[in-house]
């Protein structure tokens, strides 16, 4: 019996509905079977499986508290961050299981690289923030840290406004620019693909537009997995949604399909309630 | 990475060190007491003539009770003088009174003690003189304390009615219950942990503190119940006797040490007892 | 302030009465320590007084040597203090939860070191560094020993700065890929520059006040310290020294007294001041 929400399609889910169908037969670039995740021995989510298709924007939308940062995190393996996190099943990237004890760590967040809700910058200047994550992976040439650095910043729009002030405090900068910022950042190290943990939710309504843009014009290069709470934005920004609710207060994937059979035509009814904005 | 693991193991090394200094002092109380504790037996300590350790007596019990009657009496002065000044300060004054006095009272735990011993030897004792002779006694050691130790007492009690659940102070305050009966039924109780703790942790302050004390109380080894009587503490004995002390009367004064140190343990333990036990209530 | 409404009940003006009185008490009581102390003191104040070597055990002259003295007390201290307690600050916040035994020893440990009483601690300055490490009566036995008190206090303050910072730079970090070695020196302990300054002042005030450990450790005399190795009397020594041995001796003790609180004013202030910045910068 479902505790939160009382709709009466909320009672408990049917299991035909814990795994996603390979909808469009896509390649994905991330692959997650089978995941399940408890921390201190309860359990966020269970038996989750999710394919993340390449270049495409891949959304994962639900009420908060089912799990989906905690997906996201699972991903880059930041779950060993966390105090009694136990993680079964498997996630695989390009191929390679990472959730293996001898996966390559530092391989893995090149590639895939994480954005979180608050615009978390360095507490230093601009260029800092380019050189620490830079100089980590390798790459220490002060020439080819400015190209990198430049470059980033112009993919993310941001290059004009701080062409002439990358030895500031990165702190100065507006909301929107320090998440665009640290979405640059993230770029500089030419990843393959972009997990955004609702990433306008700190934001005012033209910073998020300018986000929302920039997301669709990155889906070219990259492969893109974004939460977020709020339904416009993933109606207007993503290709794919999975939906994520709760069962016996942890979270399951109700429904995964294009982004249009979700939002017109969902299958599952506690779907198509959520989608109405019945139940948020 | 080799460079994380490296950092890892020395930062443990470190943390390590930095206690090590605990290890090496239990290390030597122990050793440099154990000398006395093996040649004189500890009845010498409770029943011998005098403390004239030079000349094989012992008899240590009219400086512990120094040590405690002091603290004892500092604590009876303090601790109401400091909870009252902290209700002042919560409940009773306004801000522009209760911010400067907070400040205040923060200076003044931060003087050192021989400050107040240097004033208490050329204020008080001359002052408790003409009361009666010789002005350096019990009494004036258990003034000095009080000054030295209710600052600190005054900021344990601010802070423990800070911290009090507020929404049982809500809840109070909406059933239209007036000043006092708040403060006495629902602040104290709830406070009451917190300023457990703290007295119980300035009270190991008082019994530890050797300048003040050995500035103002005359160091006469006698027992006596009249607290215009000179005293001695263990820690000023310790102070005193140190320079010149040589073997047996040089063992007996870290006996002395390692008895102090093993109060001021048990008080600390009492007192997270008594944290953790009411955290868990 | 927690505002509560009045009630002008018998036991509520008692209890009102009652807290005036300590508070005015308190304050009276401070006022005249202080104007006692600044009008005796300021007679023998001056430049002279801070630069020239003491005369007549004491009774004339100035507290120069005890100056120096107290200060290379405070470097050294520090200089061994400070980065021990920054590292072992660190293994406790970034490498450390609840349930580990290591960091319950060390925490247990360093409230126990926290309360030793200050005339045990100069016992056991005597008997390892004096003694068996045979550095002698020197600045640097006295030194070590203030370290070890202060040390609890400096990692306590670091510890709970860092433990203030939110887990999302952390994590930032990691999703970036940065090392742990990195992600402490270049982005955690920057951040936590204030709380490392607020330790050091407060580490600085303890040592300046303490008195019992130094006796028989910095030792007693009144010359000028050529080196680390050599005896010293720091001031608060000399304070006690002036007004239990030396006869006379009470105007020199109440400048010299004068002079160190007027020190510890200045380091109050200072916490003040860096502790309002801290706020500052958390709340922006």
């Amino acid at each position: 019996m479902n505790q939160k929400g009382g709709h009466p399609f909320l009672k408990a889910v049917p299991d035909s509905y814990t795994s996603a169908p390979d909808v469009d037969d896509l390649p994905s670039y991330i692959e997650i079977q089978n995941l399940s995740l408890r921390i201190s021995q309860q359990p966020i989510f269970e038996s989750l499986s999710l394919p993340i298709y390449r270049n495409h924007i891949n959304a994962l939308i639900g009420p908060s508290g089912c799990g989906k940062s905690s997906l996201l995190n699972c991903i880059t393996r930041l779950t060993d961050h966390y105090d009694n996190a136990t993680l079964e099943g498997n996630i695989f990237v390009n191929g390679v299981d990472v959730l293996n004890s001898s996966a390559d760590l530092i391989h893995l967040r090149r590639n895939v690289g994480m954005i979180f809700q608050k615009p978390v910058p360095f507490a230093l200047s601009i260029r800092k923030n380019f050189e620490l994550p830079l100089k980590e992976h390798g790459i220490k040439n002060p020439y080819d840290i400015d190209a990198k650095m430049e470059q980033a910043l112009r993919d993310v729009g941001l290059w004009q406004e701080v062409s002439n002030r990358l030895n500031k405090s990165a702190m100065l900068l507006s909301g929107g620019q320090q998440q665009r910022l640290c979405i640059a950042r993230v770029l500089a190290l030419e990843p393959k693909a972009l997990l955004l943990d609702e990433p306008c939710s700190a934001l005012d309504p033209i910073a998020t537009g300018i986000i929302e843009s920039l997301i669709r014009e990155l889906k070219e290069k990259y492969t893109i997995l974004i939460v977020t709470h709020n339904l416009s934005q993933a109606k207007r920004v993503a290709d794919y949604v999975a939906f994520m609710w709760y069962n016996n207060n942890h979270g399951k994937l109700i429904e995964h399909n294009h982004s249009n059979v979700i939002f017109k035509s969902p299958s599952n009814p506690i779907t198509a309630a959520y989608v109405k904005g019945l139940t948020d | 990475m080799s460079r994380d693991k490296a950092l890892h193991y020395s930062l443990k090394f470190l943390a390590g060190l930095s206690v090590s200094s605990l290890l090496f002092i239990i290390f030597y109380l122990v050793s440099e007491s154990s000398i006395i504790l093996q040649e004189v037996s500890p009845t010498h300590f409770l029943f011998d003539n005098n403390w004239h350790p030079t000349e094989g007596e012992f008899l240590i019990l009219p400086i512990v009770l120094g040590s405690v009657f002091i603290a004892f009496g500092a604590m009876v002065l303090s601790i109401p003088l400091g909870i009252l000044s902290a209700i002042l300060c919560q409940f009773y004054a306004p801000v522009w009174f209760s911010k400067p006095y907070e400040r205040i009272i923060e200076i003044l735990s931060g003087i050192p003690s021989v400050v107040f011993g240097f004033w208490g030897v050329i204020i008080i004792v001359p002052l408790l003189a003409q009361i009666e002779a010789p002005g350096t006694s019990m009494l004036a050691g258990i003034l000095v304390l009080t000054f030295i130790i209710m600052p600190p007492i005054v900021l344990i009690a601010n802070n423990a009615f800070i911290n009090i659940d507020k929404i049982q102070l809500q809840n109070a305050m909406a059933l239209g219950m007036s000043r006092f009966s708040i403060i006495r039924y629902i602040i104290f109780p709830n406070a009451k942990r917190g300023l457990l703790t703290g007295m119980i942790l300035q009270s190991g302050r008082a019994i530890g503190e050797t300048l003040a004390v050995l500035m103002v109380c005359g160091n006469v080894v006698q027992f006596t119940g009249n607290i215009f009587d000179p005293i001695r503490t263990l820690t000023s004995n310790i102070a005193l006797e140190m320079a010149y002390a040589m073997d047996l009367h040089r063992s007996a004064l870290f006996l002395s040490g390692l008895i102090l140190m093993i109060v001021v343990l048990v008080l600390i333990l009492l007192s997270e007892k008594l944290e953790t036990s009411t955290k868990s209530s | 302030m927690i505002i509560l409404p009045t009630n002008r009940n018998l036991a509520d003006q008692v209890l009102k009465f009652s807290s005036w009185f300590c508070g005015l008490l308190i304050i009276g009581f401070f006022c005249y320590l202080f104007i006692d102390i600044i009008w005796h003191g300021i007679e023998r104040l001056s430049l002279n007084f801070l630069i020239s070597d003491p005369a007549n055990a004491g009774r004339q002259g100035g507290i120069a040597p005890m100056l120096v003295s107290t200060l290379l007390l405070l470097i050294i201290c520090i200089s061994i203090a400070l980065p021990l307690g920054i590292a072992c600050a660190i293994y406790l916040a970034e490498y450390t939860n609840e349930h580990m035994w290591f960091a319950k020893f060390i925490r247990h440990s360093l409230a126990m070191l926290a309360s030793v009483p200050s005339i045990v601690m100069g016992m056991f300055g005597y008997a390892f560094f004096v003694i068996a490490l045979n550095f002698g009566f020197s600045i640097l036995s006295g030194a070590l020993t203030l370290a070890c008190m202060v040390l609890p206090f400096i990692i306590r303050s670091i510890e709970d700065t860092l433990r203030n910072i939110p887990q999302i730079h952390r994590l930032n970090a990691s999703a970036l890929g940065l090392s742990k070695w990195r992600c402490i020196f270049q982005i955690l302990l920057p951040m936590a520059g204030h709380g490392i300054l607020l330790a050091l002042v407060l580490g600085i005030g303890r040592a300046m006040a303490e008195t019992a450990a130094l006796l028989y450790t910095a030792g007693y005399v009144t010359r000028m310290p050529d080196t680390v190795f050599d005896s010293g009397r720091s001031l608060s020594v000399h304070i006690f020294d002036l007004s239990m041995n030396v006869p006379g001796g009470e105007p020199s003790a109440y400048s010299s007294a004068l002079v160190l609180v007027i020190l510890l004013l200045l380091i109050n202030a200072s916490t003040h001041w860096m502790a309002k910045k801290i706020r500052h910068r958390s709340n922006k």
